[in-house]
Formats: C-alpha cells, sequence, structure tokens
C-alpha cells in the first residue's frame, strides 16, 4: 500500500466522522485541525475507525503521529504493509 | 405566599402526525392517526410512532452523528419553540435560561447500540464508542440543547418515567417562580422506539399493542384494546412570568395556573386510581378552581386493558357532577410518546383555547362499558361552547402521577 492510499483511507474516514467538513483541498502537511473543525473527540473517531475498518491499532502515546496527513501516512503506511 | 404567574407564549414540537402544531392540530382534528409499522431490532415489524421532522434544520451532520436522537428532538422543539414565541434570541442573557426536559428513560438506545455493534467484535470492549458516555448521560436531551444554542443557564432532565412531559414543565414554572431564571425551555422528548427493550418489556408484560390495521393499534378505550404502541416525539414550551410576557407584547397561548405530582406508592406497574383521583382534585385545588371549570381532560390513558380502566374510575369520582367537562385522549391517534407524551398531549389540546373544539379519542370500535364516561369525546371531534381550562394527565410507573393545568389567557 501506498502512503498516497493510505492518506485516501484517512480522508475517507475524516468524511464519514466530519461530513460537514470540505476535505477537497487538504494540504499533507499541515495540521488536520488548522484545515478542518475536528476536536478530540473526532481524533478518537478516526483511531476508532482505523482498528474496526482496517484492524490498525493506534497506541495513545502515537496519537501526535496522526497530526497532519503526510505524518498519518508516515505512521500508518508501515502498519498498513505489515498486516 | 403570593406566586408569579406563568404563561406559554411560545411551542414547538414533533410527533408522529406533525411536526408543527398547525400540522398536528389539523390531523388530531381529522382523525388522521400517525402510527405504522417499524423494524424493530430482534422482534420485528412493531406498530410505533416515527417522527419525521427536519433534523437538519437545527444540527450539522457531524452533531447529528454524535448527538442522540433524543438530543436531536430536543434541539428541534426548542428551536421551534423560541421561534414560535417571538423571543429576540440573540440578544437574550443565555444565563438566565433554563432547560428544562422530561424523559421517561435514557441511554438504552445508545447502551443497546453499543452491545450490538461490539457483538460484530466478539464482545471485544476495545470497540465500544467513546461516545458512549455523554450519549447516555441523563442530562444528555437537555445538554444537547444547550451546546446547540449556547445557552448558559441551568440544563437537565427530569426522569418521571411516562409523566415526565408535565414534569418538566411544572419544574420550568417552579425555577420561573423562584427566579432562578427569566425564561425556561421545558417540556419532554422520546427517542424510545430505538431500543427493543421496551417494546420487549411491554410485549413481556403482555402490555404491547397490535392491530390489523396498525392506524388502530393505539386504540384506548376501545373494548379490544390490547397495550401500547411506543412512540418518539417531543414538545417543548417556552415559558415566561406573566410581567415579563407582556413587557415584551408577547402572544400569550395559555397560562399554567395548578398542577400536582403524587406517587401512589403501591405498585411497580400497576396504577392507583384512588392516587390519581387525589392528584387531580389538588391539581384543582392549586389552581383555585372547582372541577365544573374543567372543559377538558385529556386522559393518559395507554390503549391497555387495565390502565384505561382506572384511569376512567378517578376521572368519574372527581369529576362527577362536571355535566360540561369532556373527556379525550391523544394517544389514540399517536401512540404513547413516553417521556414527551404529557408535553405533547397537552399541545395538541391547546388551540381548543382558539377554535372551541374538542379532538376526539379515535379508533373506538366499540366503546369499552368500564369506560364509559359520559362526556368521552370518540372519533369525531367536538365543538363546544367554549373551552377555558385543560387538565392534562400523566402517570407512570413506580406510581407516579402528575395532573398539569392551564388556562385559556384572558388577561
Amino acid at each position: 500500500m501506498t502512503e498516497d492510499q493510505v492518506k485516501q483511507i484517512v480522508i475517507d474516514i475524516i468524511n464519514e466522522i466530519a461530513p460537514d467538513e470540505d476535505t477537497s483541498g487538504l494540504k499533507g502537511e499541515i495540521a488536520l485541525r488548522e484545515q478542518l473543525d475536528l476536536d478530540s473527540m473526532d481524533f478518537l473517531d478516526i483511531v476508532m475507525e482505523l482498528r474496526k475498518q482496517h484492524g490498525i491499532e493506534v497506541p495513545e502515546a502515537d496519537y501526535p503521529q496522526l497530526a497532519s496527513l503526510d505524518s498519518c501516512a508516515s505512521y500508518l503506511t508501515p502498519k498498513f504493509n505489515e498486516k | 405566599m403570593e406566586h408569579s404567574r406563568i404563561v406559554i407564549t411560545g411551542l414547538g414540537l414533533t410527533s408522529p402526525n406533525g411536526n408543527t402544531i398547525e400540522e398536528y392540530r389539523k390531523n388530531l382534528l381529522n382523525g388522521v392517526a400517525g402510527v405504522q409499522l417499524m423494524e424493530v431490532r430482534y422482534m420485528g415489524q412493531q406498530p410505533a410512532g416515527i417522527c419525521d421532522f427536519d433534523a437538519k434544520k437545527y444540527q450539522t451532520r457531524k452533531e447529528l452523528r454524535v448527538g442522540t436522537r433524543a438530543g436531536s428532538i430536543a434541539i428541534y422543539s426548542a428551536h421551534e419553540a423560541v421561534a414560535s414565541a417571538g423571543l429576540k434570541f440573540d440578544a437574550l442573557d443565555k444565563s438566565r435560561i433554563g432547560v428544562y426536559i422530561g424523559t421517561t428513560e435514557h441511554g438504552n438506545v445508545e447502551t443497546e447500540n453499543e452491545v450490538y455493534n461490539i457483538s460484530k467484535f466478539d464482545y471485544d470492549t476495545r470497540y465500544w464508542t467513546h461516545h458512549h458516555n455523554p450519549r447516555t448521560v441523563a442530562n444528555n436531551p437537555a445538554g444537547e440543547i444547550t451546546i446547540n444554542m449556547g445557552i448558559t443557564g441551568p440544563h437537565y432532565t427530569i426522569g418521571a418515567a411516562c409523566a415526565a412531559g408535565n414534569a418538566g414543565l411544572i419544574q420550568a414554572v417552579q425555577m420561573l417562580r423562584l427566579r432562578e431564571v427569566d425564561v425556561a425551555l421545558a417540556g419532554g422528548v422520546s427517542e424510545s422506539i430505538q431500543t427493543f427493550g421496551i417494546f420487549a418489556g411491554f410485549k413481556s408484560q403482555g402490555a404491547l399493542g397490535f392491530h390489523a390495521d396498525v392506524s388502530k393499534a393505539s386504540r384506548p378505550f376501545d373494548k379490544s384494546r390490547n397495550g401500547i404502541v411506543v412512540s418518539e416525539g417531543g414538545a417543548v414550551y417556552t415559558l415566561e412570568r406573566l410581567e415579563d410576557a407582556q413587557a415584551r407584547g408577547a402572544n400569550i397561548l395559555a397560562e399554567i395556573i395548578g398542577y400536582r405530582i403524587n406517587s401512589d406508592a403501591s405498585d411497580y406497574v400497576l396504577p392507583n386510581p384512588e392516587r390519581q383521583a387525589e392528584c387531580m382534585r389538588a391539581a384543582i385545588a392549586n389552581a383555585g378552581i372547582a372541577p365544573q371549570d374543567v372543559d377538558i381532560v385529556n386522559t393518559h390513558a395507554t390503549s391497555t386493558p387495565q390502565g384505561d380502566i382506572q384511569e376512567c374510575k378517578a376521572i368519574a369520582e372527581v369529576f362527577a357532577d362536571c355535566p360540561n367537562t369532556y373527556v379525550n385522549n391523544t394517544k389514540s391517534f399517536i401512540g404513547h410518546a413516553m417521556g414527551a407524551a404529557g408535553a405533547l398531549e397537552l399541545a395538541g389540546n391547546l388551540p381548543s383555547f382558539d377554535d372551541n373544539i374538542v379532538h376526539p379519542t379515535i379508533n373506538v370500535d366499540e366503546l369499552d362499558p368500564e369506560c364509559a364516561l359520559p362526556n368521552l369525546v370518540i372519533n369525531e371531534p367536538r365543538k363546544v361552547d367554549a373551552v377555558k381550562v385543560i387538565l392534562n394527565n400523566s402517570f407512570g410507573m413506580l406510581g407516579i402521577n402528575s395532573a398539569l393545568i392551564v388556562r385559556k389567557f384572558e388577561g
């Protein structure tokens, strides 16, 4: 799985949990919270959907790795490829 | 002690047969029921009262995803109540608004959904949502109103079984009189059709209603009645002290002149007509009127074989010498909206102050002789000379009784 595919998976999850947000022009390097109206509960939703939909576990200590699309891709791609 | 007079200046609602008071009233006068079949988890098709209000009118899609159905019903009804009151909401001191919402139960829906959810993951609790606790805390529906509307005054729900709609209004009257708040948004809500447990509980109790023609499933006082139709819905009222309402030139829909809540202290589920009669009599005394002054008694009757008879006994006793007191029932149209019932059923009768028509109780094909009150308005609306006082009964499990009395405002 490529980093771009992982980014799309994260965007798809965001579209589910924050359906009022426009995710079409998200910049990879900028924090998601600076571009979207996301709160801490929403990030927990992202963690839950990664677990439910893809069997990916994100330990609490690693939550900061989900800050931006780029950091999500760097952190999650190896996990997807290890499955 | 001289109490402030408390008046109703606004009303918002969603009912299985109407999302505005105009639509709801029209259907009550035209005999249009709102009960339909619904798929209930584990139980198949069951009669239920389902609302179809536009939830996105006042909530974002994310709010709808995170919040509860009870919260959504409460938010819709509260916004409509504020709009109907003609309040300049942005200019109000939000810390002086109180939110008091009655519920029969809360949290069953959300808990059942999560248990079902984790059943798909071999009951691994890592899949249990972090939204569970804010969704299931008992203050949820009232709290969702405050978050959505930016209200910083007090909020809580009133757990009073199926007397809760009246109890929410009574709480608001008391808080306005204590001057804890200047405006109250109060009433009741129900999301109970989303929990199979309520249906299954009534079924096990032998108290779940059904009929081959689903629109007749809820039929209080009919000889063949066989139980309750569970419904969702909500009604929220804007309440103010009379002097405040008059100072801003508000349109006053009614005045709350009396109330009483008491307890049977006798059984978990069986009603107690003696205590019900005591409750009505105490509300009438609290209002400073006589039984003869009551023009409409809106019954609680839920279409159970025993409960309807018991309430009729209590009414027959209290209103024995009242040839001009008419009796009706709203659940025959919308089913039992649980925590919303009292507030929603009162709402359906308020327009009687303007049109002097008593809406009927429908679906009575054969009147049960034990429910044959002399002035029961059956199947067709009744035009009367004048409607000035309505007594609204709502009773609930664990033996909680409530009676609320409203009067047409004439200065």
